[in-house]
């Protein structure tokens, strides 16, 4: 299991690199008013609330978390569409959190984001060509009759068919219309790519289908991504980095795998152990750790750790009064805890299954020592 | 094997359009037992929900050319009328349908809606009814029921609307629950809750379930027996185990190799089949999967592949002999 975890974090990007993007203290806070005319001001949705990031050149960042956890707010605000109320966004060492007009248009050169609705992100009333086009057009960085060309080539790239240029997006179904909104993205060739839930309104198949295609179109032109998720097994599935966000702040940051098999937050712990597990013998030794209640409300989220009302490690009072810094725990990975899980807290154990053997182990042979105990485990008509 | 609850024969539902005839289930037969749960795979376009919603007699002859057989306790709700369906459906089969915000009337209290079914079906009084709703609340787990009751959908949050549709479904004591993508809408932990939910519900209850989805990776840890459907058609159907370890249908392998899985090392590729679920009003001549088949042969083309046995009740409709698709399963498929 060490090795596991040693092998991952030298497949992760090196750390020692200077960071693409950087955000430091991040909150944005929206304002609630009573009043029509004078509006006053009764509390505000802490949405963000002190969020500490890096995200290193080439690397994919998953941002992982609950509806109304602030990862999508998170999004934009790196994005610039939300003005952030706090903290500052520093893009390759340069620090653009108040960017605007001309330099904030010249940034977006380099940063893109893909919508997860594909059917709300795409203009009806535009061909495709004219989608995928306009960004050539605002910025200007391919001549006026060069345009028809290139989007016909980024097409391809994305998989559509580039004969496809002249129809509307009803044409076209959601996993085409998520090519179509990543083609877009695509254009300026940014060097960072925010997704946000990009597979989550597909069909399996074709979310397969799409981060493959994002993978290797990271491959290609060295992409980095921000790619944000509810489903912990896609975020990890494309993600060198997990971060898992709890209202409106980040719980814990590790490599997938460390995430995986020794999560530290009680929060991932139960992240991880609701997620479905497609193998029955597997899911056997996988403990369930239920959450009580809902996520609080972010208008006025609980004192101390914000997830001490519904953990079942929570000690009073030190839970409700201090709040936990985010505190290195298996290498690469920090977690905000004072009373992290231990090691296997989750996945209890690593277990061969007709699913998982052939990993290790030759097709035939030799197996037979590893095999599952065949009282638990009737091999049906696969022999 | 018990008695059959439900058995479906040969079921058949055309919805003759402007385009052509929309074969949307196009000859599914299988059978449920009490106390079973039977995951129904497929993905948009599938005819999984249009399947059910027949059982439960909401697509209807008006609308469709509807044949095969439903019999349910050996009746043919086919050939039941209407008023007699209505007996049936609501207190012996119920459904839960996929987003709970669309299916609860937004503009009466939550208790209302479930009470509403005790008042049709049971002839109560509307104290008594709205004390059973609040009851029923109780037991799926919401919390402050008797407050809750009072309350509209709109204040309640996902996983709760959720509950509520449960609680609505059990109202009757029903022998079958057919539950269409309950979990979709919801986040992972909810929809982890809401499983087990059902799971819970249909111990307490005896019933047999019918659990629909799209995504094999939910459903693994919840089923008996599983049917995987594309294009109106049943390709696989078998054990649970049978499914995830042994699956003997090039569609079900794509739907295999599609799930992103927690417990693998990230540099495995997804391995989806390539292209779309086809036009249900021009599904292809011969097997329907033949255009995304990375297997397919000659006979696939011209010759629809009939549902064959291989072991117990295993099934899959492919042309590959037996033995090739043992070999593939071992050495391709399982191989992460």
């Amino acid at each position: 299991m060490s090795t596991h975890v040693a092998e991952r974090t030298e497949a992760a990007p090196r750390t020692d690199r200077a960071p693409l993007l950087k955000l430091t203290g991040i909150k944005k806070h929206f304002p609630l008013t009573r009043g029509i005319i004078f509006q006053k001001k009764i509390g505000a949705v802490h949405a963000v609330d002190g969020v500490d990031l890096e995200v290193y050149p080439g690397e994919t960042l998953g941002l992982v978390g609950e509806t109304g956890c602030g990862k999508s707010t998170l999004a934009r605000v790196i994005m610039r569409l939300h003005e952030s109320t706090e903290g500052t966004i520093q893009f390759e060492g340069r620090d653009i959190t108040h960017l605007e007009g001309k330099e904030l248009r010249a940034l977006r050169r380099n940063m893109q984001m893909i919508f997860q609705d594909p059917y709300a992100s795409l203009n009806p009333r535009t061909t495709v060509g004219a989608i995928i086009g306009e960004p050539f057009r605002l910025h200007g960085t391919v001549p006026k009759n060069r345009i028809r060309d290139e989007v016909k080539q980024i097409m391809q790239l994305v998989g559509l068919n580039p004969e496809h240029y002249n129809r509307y997006p009803h044409a076209f179904s959601g996993g085409q219309r998520q090519r179509i909104g990543f083609a877009r993205a695509l254009a300026l060739r940014p060097k960072l790519i925010v997704c946000d839930e990009p597979v989550s309104a597909l069909d399996v198949s074709i979310q397969a289908q799409i981060l493959n295609l994002l993978e290797d179109i990271q491959e290609e032109f060295n992409l980095t991504y921000v790619f944000i998720a509810h489903d912990l097994s896609v975020v990890k599935h494309v993600s060198d980095r997990v971060a898992v966000m709890y209202l409106g702040k980040i719980v814990e940051l590790a490599p997938g795998e460390t995430l995986y098999k020794n999560p530290k937050h009680p929060y991932t712990g139960a992240l991880m152990s609701a997620v479905p597990i497609a193998d029955p013998d597997l899911a056997t030794v996988k403990k369930r750790i239920i959450l009580e209640g809902d996520v609080p409300s972010p208008i006025n989220p609980p004192s101390g750790c914000r997830f001490h009302p519904r953990c079942s490690r929570a000690q009073l009072p030190i839970c409700a009064e201090q709040e936990p810094q985010l505190l290195p725990q298996h290498p690469g990975q920090v977690a905000a805890c004072h009373f992290p899980l231990e090691d296997r807290a989750v996945i209890t154990e690593d277990i061969e299954t007709p699913l998982h053997k052939a990993e290790d182990a030759p097709p035939d042979g030799q197996t037979a020592a590893k095999a599952p105990d065949p009282s638990q485990w009737e091999p049906g008509n696969a022999e | 094997m018990a008695e059959p609850l439900l058995e479906v024969k040969n079921l058949k539902v055309q919805f003759p359009t402007e385009d052509g005839v929309v074969k949307a289930v196009d000859g599914t037969s299988f059978s449920v037992a009490p106390g079973e749960t039977l995951g129904v795979v497929g993905e948009s376009g599938s005819g999984k929900s249009v399947s059910f919603l027949t059982v439960m007699g909401l697509v209807t002859k008006r609308e469709a050319r509807i044949s095969g057989e439903i019999l349910f306790r050996g009746q043919d709700l086919l050939k039941l009328p209407p008023e007699d369906f209505r007996e049936i459906r609501g207190a012996k089969i119920s459904m839960i349908f996929q987003d709970p915000l669309t299916a609860l009337n937004p503009v009466h209290r939550v208790g209302n809606q479930i009470a509403e079914v005790f008042q049709v079906h049971r002839k109560v009084s509307k104290k008594e009814a709205f004390d059973e709703a609040i009851n029923l609340l109780q037991l799926v787990g919401i919390p402050e029921p008797a407050k809750r009751a009072r309350r509209y959908p709109h204040e309640f949050s996902g996983g709760m609307r959720q509950r509520a549709m449960i609680a609505m479904a059990l109202a009757l004591n029903p022998d079958l629950i057919i539950a269409d993508e309950p979990t979709t809408a919801l986040d992972v932990t909810v929809q982890a809750q809401i499983l087990d939910l059902i799971d819970q519900m249909k111990k307490e209850f005896d019933a047999a379930v019918i659990l629909i989805t799209h995504d094999l990776g939910v459903v693994a840890e919840h089923c008996d027996d599983i049917m995987v459907m594309y294009a109106g058609r049943m390709v696989e159907y078998g054990e649970a185990r049978d499914i995830y370890y042994g699956a003997h249908h090039p569609y079900t392998w794509g739907l295999l190799q599609s799930i992103a899985r927690v417990e693998q090392n990230r540099t495995e590729r997804l391995r989806p089949l390539k292209g779309q679920t086809p036009s249900l009003s021009h599904v292809p001549p011969g097997c329907p999967c033949n255009p995304r088949c990375p297997y397919v042969m000659d006979i696939c083309r011209t010759e629809v592949p009939q549902l064959i046995p291989a072991d117990g009740h295993h099934a899959s409709a492919c042309h590959l002999p037996l033995s090739e698709k043992e070999r593939i399963v071992k050495e391709e498929v399982l191989v992460h």
